[in-house]
């Protein structure tokens, strides 16, 4: 088990780095994780040797790039399942996806519509809609959370009515780590021709997602969370609802032709890529996605399991700490958020690093639950791949030596 | 380094108590958000003849945070509303390892803040209470 986790861990050059002396201990990869060097050889592959724009030329780089990108596109469709290439857009990430959804679907709202989202969304899957909810008038719907912020479906046949037009929902938290039983909800969605729209940024660097199987109209995540580039992710759309979809952006290398007086966009899902698009990065997501499904990610997954059970076990003994989420034993993300009395968040984070422990501290960007559960910010700890028992235990060592220094 | 930027004395700050987190009648209330951690400090103030006559405060924030507005609830009463500005400007300074500004008297505890310096990603933390003096104020 060590020599496979080390085995991991080499190909990471970035675990190399020291922070202030001390090993990194990277515990805030819910917001951003690393590449392994396979994804970072291929960007640096790209702007080597065959550098140029896509789709439009003829020469033998174009050729080239166009071939890599295109390979990208399947690369994503083959992470999710999904029916072909024609169902993968690339775009600059979630946030950028979600936009690009509330301004397509949201010209068809009008006040007597309804969009239902969930309290635990990130303000990138809620803003959108809170805004595109106010320009039209639709109503906006929330699905409540118990006193640990996980998903309250008690009410659900009452929040989804035949009014709802929309569904936006996480795959998984980030700030509670539930990941999101989707069974009742899809069906649900579908009786009433409600889209769902599901927000994927934390549940994709698990692992493939079957997107089939979760019921889903649009998936949505980014490639910075799932071993992959910055700047670059990916929305599906299922069958031909990606062509269907009105253009949030317009420019070149998405029409058809263009007078004077009018356009013609493509019929295709390519119109929603306006633009260069982020070449380097698409290849180097396609990399990141495929390297992710090579791993052993049963053994990954039970690693992460034992990692969070440790820290969040050893959390519990002490006085004064809450811990969000589902309870002990239930499904969850590899993250644990809690507050602990008399410590603030920031300052734990501050003594954290100088152990060359690396958490994130603040509202996770998304304000509405943390008001509802009376609290400003929370401490989060969040795994990845390449986590092991001395970055659990660094952490645990860490906010002992913080509360002895802030008490 | 860390053990300097939470030295006893910001420590001993930020856990001071005064008689009374709010003004009866304030002549003006503000509340202001750090808008990266959702740090939050209400304050009350009374002026008189342009001079700060009285101020409370309520403060949900980091130890930076309740020092900062400590400091300025302890060095408040008495001082100029047209000295405010350039107590913030002093504050800035010490955060920026700047020079330019030398508090005036009874404001030597900004000080205590130059660790700080090292740290931008809490400038803010420090500033918090500074801003909504300013904005109170005005």
């Amino acid at each position: 088990m060590i020599a496979e986790q080390h085995a991991i861990r080499v190909q990471f050059p970035i675990l190399a780095r020291k922070i202030r002396g001390q090993s990194l201990h990277y515990l805030d990869n819910a917001a951003t994780t690393f590449s392994p060097q396979v994804v970072i050889d291929a960007i640096v592959e790209f702007e080597c040797s065959y550098r140029a724009n896509v789709h439009r030329g003829l020469h033998s780089l174009a050729t080239e790039v166009t071939e890599a990108y295109c390979n990208a596109r399947l690369r994503a469709a083959r992470f999710l399942n999904a029916a072909g290439p024609e169902e993968i857009v690339f775009t600059s990430g979630t946030t950028h996806a979600m936009n690009m959804l509330a301004n397509a679907l949201g010209q068809t709202l009008g006040r007597s519509d309804e969009v239902l989202v969930s309290l635990t969304e990130h303000h990138s899957a809620f803003l959108p809609w809170q805004q595109i909810c106010q320009r039209t008038g639709a109503a906006l719907r929330t699905i409540p959370v118990d006193a640990a912020g996980c998903l309250d479906f008690s009410d659900l046949d009452e929040l989804i009515t035949e009014r709802t037009r929309i569904i936006v929902l996480t795959h998984a938290s980030n700030v509670t780590g539930e990941i999101t039983d989707f069974s009742d909800i899809a069906s649900l969605a579908r009786s009433q021709n409600a889209l769902l729209i599901v927000d994927g940024a934390q549940m994709a660097a698990q692992g493939p997602v079957d997107i089939g199987k979760l019921g889903a109209d649009f998936y949505a995540f980014s490639g910075h969370k799932c071993y992959g580039p910055t700047g670059v992710g990916v929305l599906w759309g299922r069958g031909d609802s990606l062509a269907r979809l009105t253009p949030f952006a317009v420019g070149g290398g998405m029409v058809e032709s263009v007078t004077l007086e009018r356009a013609q966009f493509l019929h295709s899902h390519l119109k929603l890529e306006a633009g260069t698009p982020p070449i380097g990065q698409a290849i180097g997501l396609g990399l990141a996605l495929e390297w992710l499904m090579e791993q052993d990610l049963e053994t990954k997954a039970r690693r992460d399991k034992h990692l969070i059970d440790t820290v969040i076990g050893r959390l519990r003994e002490r006085p004064g700490v809450q811990i969000l989420g589902p309870a002990p034993g239930q499904n969850r993300l590899p993250l644990c958020s809690f507050a602990i009395s008399h410590c603030h968040p920031h300052d734990i984070s501050q003594l954290l690093d100088e152990r060359g422990v690396a958490v994130r501290a603040g509202h996770h960007c998304a304000q509405p639950l943390m008001k509802q559960l009376g609290l400003s910010a929370t401490t989060r700890a969040s795994l990845a791949i390449f986590n092991d028992q001395t970055d659990a235990d660094a952490l645990l060592d860490g906010l002992d030596y913080a509360i002895g220094e802030l008490s | 380094m860390n053990s300097t930027l939470y030295a006893a004395e910001i420590k001993a700050l930020a856990r001071r108590r005064f008689s009374s987190d709010c003004l009866t009648d304030p002549d003006h209330t503000i509340t202001v958000d750090n808008p990266l951690c959702g740090d939050c400090i209400s304050m009350d103030l009374h002026i008189q003849d342009q001079h700060i006559h009285a101020l409370a405060h309520r403060v949900r924030g980091c130890i930076l945070c309740q020092a900062s507005a400590a400091i300025i609830h302890t060095a408040i009463a008495g001082t100029p509303v047209s000295e405010l500005q350039f107590i913030h400007n002093c504050m800035l300074a010490v955060l920026n390892s700047e020079s330019s500004c030398t508090p005036p008297s009874g404001w030597e505890k900004l000080h205590l803040f130059t660790p700080v310096a090292n740290y931008k990603s809490r400038h803010e933390c420090v500033l918090l209470p500074f801003r909504a003096l300013l904005t109170a104020s005005n």
